[in-house]
């Protein structure tokens, strides 16, 4: 029925089938999107938080979508900047996943806040000394970036790239790509810094306050950094999710492993920052305020806020992975690679938790008790609302789109590419869009 | 920078005369207007600029302690007016003032974020999670020198400025340029039946708080007074309202101190 | 965001933040703006397809 968009060459599942699953997942959102009418409606009291936590599940996959979606800028830098070329059949991928992430960033802060219809304040009476307004103003312009990243891919649709105005609108935007690859970067190295900062520069919070340089707390270049390992990683694991879920190869592993191999030093280097990070806080940072470390995570409701998440941040989320990325026997075995990417993701997403949620659960006041939370099903519904919209584009631009642009030729669906031809080198072409010779027929 | 005749607004609670009767909490809620719930059981989801809490030395009886301590706003000055909240709101809706040292909240500014209740150790800010509703009738009560606050913003103590606001008028009006301590008194100070509450400028030597507490300016506005202390003072929030307490374990319930931090720290 | 607006100081905080903000975005819609022109005169002259 929808043969005539799906690009020349591979193929698709047939079209009920593809109605359905979109169904099930929209399923899935709409139950999202009931959730957000009655937050917009009936306001924040549908959530579970309360004035100890002003910050709770949304502001922590606000932090962790952005941090996730680092792939995008992260991969765009090594493609384009430093000019790793084997990255180019992973790259739009990449900036799919980071296109996700970040409109749902953006999606959860419109109903995050108290009163959505002045959102658009943090703009114009902007207090530029704030982190909050340094992270409004990079991640709308970086959204802006990712959708002129992801246009020209939409382009390449099959019927699209039929008008001549968009087949050389696509073309002209993939010739300037680095430039805006470049503003890019330049962009998400201010906004995941600065997401690092809002918990680092608050010094009534000892959890989370930290010195730095400047006007920016150590925290800023650790999210920044974490950002740069975790996110390519995170692309990595949804890749190889992805070709799970296809039943196909999608990316060489060269490709890969080139790009675990990279996070894996970025992995190393955080890492010994962040090591060198909590050790400083917790010998120096920490105490000058009263603070021993073990005040942060004894006597907590359950343990909670347990010793046992820095370990599991550190160790099992961290050293780990990181060890595992930076060996090439690792990075060629397809579950340890598999479980070092996932690990490496959940390191992250743990990181992120405890700069949200532990700074605010610390008691701080000696006569105030650590404080609680469950989020409500509201709060659930709208955080997973985001990962069901991430499946629906996933799905859509994977059947309608060039989004993989090795696939046709690992997959190959006539006779098969002749072993001389996977010999060439590489066209030197932009990464995505249609062979030169054109294959006989879609499916 | 603040101005050579600039003002700072502080208060000084004396732990020893307060009862806990919860009298400031009353009539703070009057005075400005601070919507509630018919259930108010969960405190977390409260809106309460005075706070009073219960203190105890945790020691079995016959020796157990106790102590009530008020919370207000404690309008952090921070490092030249960065106090924890002021510097953090993205939208300019929060000010330190350094004329008055009072740190404002303007709600119609506010969109909601919530990133200075984060930022606030004190818990002085809290949440409209509900539109304010009164029961029928009693809106005619309200006071109309203070705006009522909307759902979805976030609010605190203000030092009652709107009577500061009145004060003025008031001497502008008989021609005068200042304004007597007695002109501008908060809400709490005047309905606290222990007189435990005493507010004014802490830059006045004049004025009964300074001569309380003798702030030290050169020391980041510490007390002089040994009896004085600040809640969290550690922390570099350089509040205004000062807490005098002749118990050294309230003395110290005021702030953190690691164990090997001897006992006469805080004397 | 604009010096119209009250609370705008001519401080080094001000033009740094909104420097490196004017600056993003200018080079965004020029570069958007040099594609979409370029795109109109390639197809005004009938140019011939690329294949990526």
């Amino acid at each position: 029925m929808d043969s005539a968009l799906i690009p020349e060459g591979v193929k698709r599942c047939p079209t009920w089938q593809f109605i359905i699953w979109i169904g099930v997942v929209g399923a899935v959102m709409m139950w999202g999107v009931f959730a957000i009418l009655l937050v917009y409606i009936k306001g924040l009291n549908q959530t579970n938080m309360n004035n100890a936590y002003g910050f709770a599940l949304w502001i922590w996959a606000d932090l962790t979508v952005i941090a996730l979606g680092g792939g995008a800028f992260f991969t765009g830098f090594l493609r384009y900047i430093i000019g790793k070329d084997e990255l180019k059949h992973i790259i739009n991928y990449a900036v799919l996943i980071g296109f996700i992430c970040y409109s749902s960033a953006l999606l959860i802060l419109g109903f995050d806040v108290g009163q959505p219809l002045r959102a658009w304040f943090i703009f114009w009476h902007a207090n530029v000394h704030s982190m909050l307004t340094e992270v409004a103003f990079c991640l709308t312009c970086y959204f802006g970036v990712l959708c002129i990243e992801y246009l020209p891919l939409a382009l390449e649709n099959r019927q699209i790239d039929k008008v001549p105005f968009f087949h050389h609108l696509s073309h002209n935007m993939h010739e300037i790509m680095a430039v805006f690859a470049a503003t890019g970067a330049f962009l998400s190295f201010f906004h995941q810094g600065s997401l690092g900062g809002v918990p680092g520069v608050m010094f009534g919070r000892p959890f989370g306050f930290r010195e730095g340089v400047l006007i920016w707390p150590w925290t800023f270049f650790l999210f920044t950094w974490s950002a740069a390992a975790g996110g390519p990683c995170f692309t990595i694991l949804i890749t190889k999710i992805t070709e799970k879920a296809v039943r196909k190869k999608l990316v060489k592993d060269n490709v890969i492993e080139l790009l675990a191999k990279i996070s894996g030093w970025m992995l190393v280097g955080y890492m010994v920052a962040k090591i060198i990070d909590t050790w400083y806080w917790a010998a120096f940072t920490a105490p000058s305020k009263g603070f021993t470390l073990m005040d942060f995570y004894a006597n907590n409701p359950g343990s909670v806020y347990g010793i046992w998440i820095l370990i599991a941040e550190i160790g099992v989320c961290g050293v780990l992975p990181a060890l595992i990325l930076i060996t090439d026997k690792g990075r060629k075995n397809r579950i340890a690679l598999f479980l070092a990417v996932l690990l490496a993701v959940l390191g992250v997403c743990l990181n992120r938790w405890v700069m949200v949620l532990q700074v605010l659960a610390v008691p701080v006041l000696t006569f105030e008790n650590w404080a609680q939370y469950l989020p409500s099903w509201q709060e659930i519904a709208t955080t997973i609302l985001p990962v069901a919209y991430g499946i629906i584009m996933i799905s859509l631009s994977y059947r309608y789109l060039p989004v993989f642009p090795q696939e046709r030729e690992l997959n190959p669906i006539e006779a098969p590419v002749s072993q001389t031809q996977e010999q060439l080198p590489e066209p030197e072409t932009p990464p995505a869009g249609a062979e030169p010779e054109p294959s006989p027929s879609g499916s | 920078m603040e101005k050579e005749n600039s003002k700072k607004f502080g208060m000084v609670i004396d732990l020893d005369k307060c009862t806990g009767c919860g009298s400031c909490m009353v009539a703070c809620m009057a005075e400005n207007n601070i919507p509630f719930r018919e259930d108010e059981t969960d405190k977390l989801l409260s809106v309460s600029w005075m706070h009073v809490y219960r203190l105890t030395n945790v020691k079995p009886f016959p020796d157990t302690e106790e102590c009530y301590l008020p919370r207000p706003c404690q309008h952090c000055e921070g490092h030249h007016g960065h106090s924890p909240c002021v510097s953090v709101c993205p939208a300019t809706a929060t000010d330190y003032d350094m004329d008055t040292g009072i740190v404002s909240q303007i709600y119609t500014r506010c969109f909601g974020c919530r990133y200075c209740m984060a930022a606030c150790p004190y818990h002085v800010r809290q949440f409209n999670w509900w539109d304010p509703l009164w029961p029928d009738g009693m809106e005619k009560s309200l006071n109309p020198n203070v705006s009522v606050r909307m759902r979805g913003v976030v609010e605190k103590c203000s030092f009652c400025i709107h009577r500061y606001q009145l004060a003025k008028d008031q001497a502008y009006m008989e021609g005068r340029r200042e304004i007597e301590e007695d002109e501008y008194q908060t809400a709490c100070t005047q309905a606290c039946p222990a007189g435990a509450i005493t507010f004014g400028d802490l830059n006045n030597p004049k004025h009964a708080v300074y001569q309380m507490v003798k702030p030290d300016k050169k020391n980041g506005g510490k007390p002089k007074n040994p009896k004085a202390f600040r809640l969290l003072e550690r922390l570099g929030t350089n509040a205004k309202v000062y807490y005098l307490s002749s118990r050294e374990w309230v003395r110290r319930a005021g702030d953190n101190y690691l164990k090997t931090e001897g006992q006469a720290k805080h004397a | 965001m604009f010096p119209f607006s009250f609370e705008w100081i001519w401080d080094m905080g001000h033009m740094v933040f909104h420097g490196g903000l004017w600056y993003a975005l200018s080079i965004m819609g020029l570069g958007l703006t040099y594609c979409i022109i370029k795109a109109a005169v390639d197809t005004a002259k009938g140019k011939g397809g690329y294949h990526h």
